[in-house]
């Protein structure tokens, strides 16, 4: 679990282009959206796009998304699930 | 009233001009986006958004920050100015790539990311939104830039709507060509030392000619 | 200031081939969104559009162009249209007025260029398509079969693309550039735009459903539509018929997102004040708007709230007709003015399709029944684009 958060850290930050933001300084059970990193609508299309990119995990809807996205945590936690 | 220049800005030829003075040169090798990038940091801009940009709304947004607004757009009101801008290219440089994650049925990811990008006005948009700007915009395709046709729909914008004033210019980009120019026009009492809008101005100072 | 009047319109779409075609369609309540079975797509099965059921050998014969390479579907589907409008408009004679073309357009020729991309990357062939993929191509092209050699000029803002056509064609004949204006656009189906809408998550999975609670998206259509306007001047001087007035028109830009409008609809609220107040009217004097109502729970949630606002809640009767046409992008400012040009030279207010149930933001519903014998002195239409661009015109009963 501890090394998916790490690389889902560094994919985010990466696809994101989070450009002045560190992998280490994304805190795991902050809200990504909104408050904590302040990720929008698009971004959330992007990491469904990782999700099913680098995980093989498909996310139908934006109201599924919506749940599984909101932290590192519950998406290390939904890829975790659907291995 | 008259129509005057407050502020113009080109980037072109890596070359960054700011109402009229020449900027160091920065030499960065590589892709476009580099070369943004570096203006980007060298100006110590703070916009975390920009990243997210394709080349040509970078170019449209690293020039409108050297425009230098200011927090009260020279004093005009944000319902009152619009923005026009043309370019020949359309969106053409991330319609490639666009198309380039959606041609190969084996590794087919179509980026919501690079489409949102794959229309030339959404430059004016996130001018906007940097700027708050709620006037009237308009996004035209020109073979090249034509100051003619820009000046006389500008002066009608100016004389016949509500507009005080108005961000017009040309945003192209084509791999790692780019050619930008833009300017703030404002309505306002004569003065001395004042820059006419005019197409006279306007083509000197996109030659290159202060 | 001149008077701007409309003296023709032409329109082709998924719903008719012309604009008494789709007038039939409208009122037999007759959609145009179905299964695709032109465009060669991994979504074929699993997407409605609204295609035009012909295939481009049908729409060079319609335009009355030799099939040949180099005309993009996209052309064809102007030169039908714009042709329409101008013999609608009897433009008979045009050396001795300045007449210009202002067309719209959001993918070009990319209907093409997507097909022959790997030859023309290889160097293998159809090289012409690299000159057609341009957004000014189909401009020209229409250009060239009118016979226009006055002003020409294209507008790219996506989805309000073909409104801000009408306005700055209007707008350059209300100043006395111009005499007479083709002002409209055109747009054709492409993979490209499919996928890309499809990323984003706004294709509705059956046939859109503008404001209704459970709608989930848009419809993707194709089309041209394109209006000729005249001075007051040209059109006494040469006793034309008029269809209606173009009365005013309104453009601000919402400032808030790259694709999502405001959630209070700032920037349609502003597009359609800016509107009344270049047409010298009230929102009492309003009998019919045609929403831009594309069916995604953004966009026709902020239209609701931005018509809320304008109207102080006494909102006119509306409809969205893009439960026909689908959202044909670029040319839909231009479908829908021609659209609201019937509406008011035959006194009926189009209904908005596939409505079950009413939002839950708000207490108002659009018209669901096909209205006739409607007095519809000005109809209001909207257009809103990606980037936040927002344009609305008024169209007026002479």
């Amino acid at each position: 679990m501890e090394k998916l958060i790490e690389d889902l850290k560094k994919e985010i930050v990466n696809k994101l282009r989070l450009e002045n933001i560190q992998w280490d300084d994304i805190v795991t059970d902050d809200p990504l959206f909104v408050e904590g990193l302040g990720l929008d609508s698009i971004d959330a299309l992007e990491l469904m796009l990782i999700l099913e990119k680098k995980y093989g995990i498909k996310i139908n809807s934006i109201e599924d998304g919506k749940k599984v996205l909101y932290s590192i945590k519950t998406i290390a936690e939904f890829i975790t699930a659907n291995k | 009233m008259i129509k005057t220049i407050k502020s113009y800005c080109s980037i072109k030829n890596n070359k960054v001009i700011i109402n009229g003075r020449v900027d160091p040169p920065i030499s960065i090798d590589g892709p476009l986006d580099s070369y943004l990038n570096e203006i980007y940091r060298s100006k110590q801009l703070n916009y975390p958004k920009y990243f997210k940009m394709d080349n040509l709304c970078k170019l449209a947004f690293l020039t409108g920050e050297l425009l230098k607004m200011e927090d009260n757009l020279f004093g005009i009101n944000q319902t009152e100015i619009g923005i026009v801008i043309s370019n020949s290219t359309g969106s053409l440089d991330t319609d490639l790539k666009f198309n380039s994650s959606i041609e190969d049925r084996q590794n087919y990811f179509p980026s919501p990311a690079i489409f949102v990008y794959t229309l030339p006005n959404i430059m004016i948009g996130e001018l906007c939104i940097r700027h708050k700007l709620m006037g009237e915009n308009a996004f035209f395709i020109s073979k090249e830039f034509n100051p003619k046709i820009i000046c006389d729909y500008i002066n009608i914008l100016f004389d016949c709507e509500r507009l005080q004033g108005c961000i017009t210019g040309w945003v192209d980009v084509n791999e790692n060509n780019h050619n930008c120019i833009l300017f703030l026009v404002k309505k306002e009492e004569l003065n001395t030392g004042q820059i006419i809008f005019n197409e006279n101005t306007i083509l000197k100072l996109n030659n290159g000619e202060f | 200031m001149q008077r701007v009047f409309i003296t023709g319109v032409g329109m082709i779409s998924s719903i008719g081939r012309n604009v008494n075609e789709t007038f039939s369609s409208l009122k037999a309540l007759n959609s145009g969104i179905s299964e695709l079975t032109l465009l060669e797509t991994i979504h074929k099965n699993l997407i409605l559009a609204a295609e035009i059921k012909l295939t481009d050998e049908e729409l060079f014969q319609l335009a009355g162009i030799k099939p040949q390479k180099g005309f993009t579907r996209t052309t064809l589907l102007g030169i039908i249209a714009a042709k329409e409008a101008v013999q609608c408009s009897r433009l008979n004679d045009i050396s001795n007025r300045r007449v210009g073309l202002i067309s719209a357009t959001s993918v070009g020729g990319m209907d093409k260029t997507e097909k022959v991309y790997f030859n023309l990357l290889n160097g293998k062939s159809d090289f012409i398509y690299a000159s057609t993929h341009d957004c000014a191509d189909s401009t020209i092209k229409i250009a060239e079969v009118l016979k226009i050699r006055g002003h020409i000029s294209t507008t790219s803002t996506a989805c309000s693309a073909s409104a801000n056509s009408i306005m700055v064609g209007m707008r350059m004949v209300q100043n006395g550039l111009l005499d007479k204006v083709i002002v409209g656009g055109t747009d054709s189906l492409t993979k490209f735009t499919l996928n890309g809408f499809n990323s984003l998550m706004i294709l509705s999975k059956e046939k859109c459903k503008p404001f209704d609670d459970q709608r989930d998206g848009i419809s993707l259509g194709e089309g041209a539509g394109y209006l000729v306007l005249e001075s007051e001047e040209v059109v006494l001087k040469e006793m034309k018929n008029i269809l209606c007035e173009l009365k005013g028109y309104g453009n601000a830009c919402d400032a808030y997102h790259q694709t999502a409008t405001s959630p209070e609809g700032d920037g349609p609220y502003l597009a359609m004040n800016n509107a009344l107040l270049s047409s010298n009217l009230s929102n009492k004097d309003i009998d019919y708007i045609n929403a831009h109502g594309t069916g995604t729970t953004n966009n026709d949630l902020s239209e609701c709230k931005a018509m809320e606002r304008l109207f102080d809640c006494k909102i006119p009767p509306f409809s969205s007709t893009k439960g026909y046409t689908g959202h044909c992008l670029g040319a839909s400012g231009a479908i829908e003015a021609v659209i609201s040009s019937l509406a008011i030279t035959n006194k009926i207010i189009f209904p908005n399709l596939n409505f079950k149930h009413k939002m839950s933001e708000v207490d108002f519903s659009p018209t669901l029944e096909l209205k006739g014998n409607v007095e519809i002195k000005n109809v209001l239409s909207n257009s809103f684009g990606f980037g936040g661009n927002n344009t609305t015109l008024i169209l007026s009963r002479c």
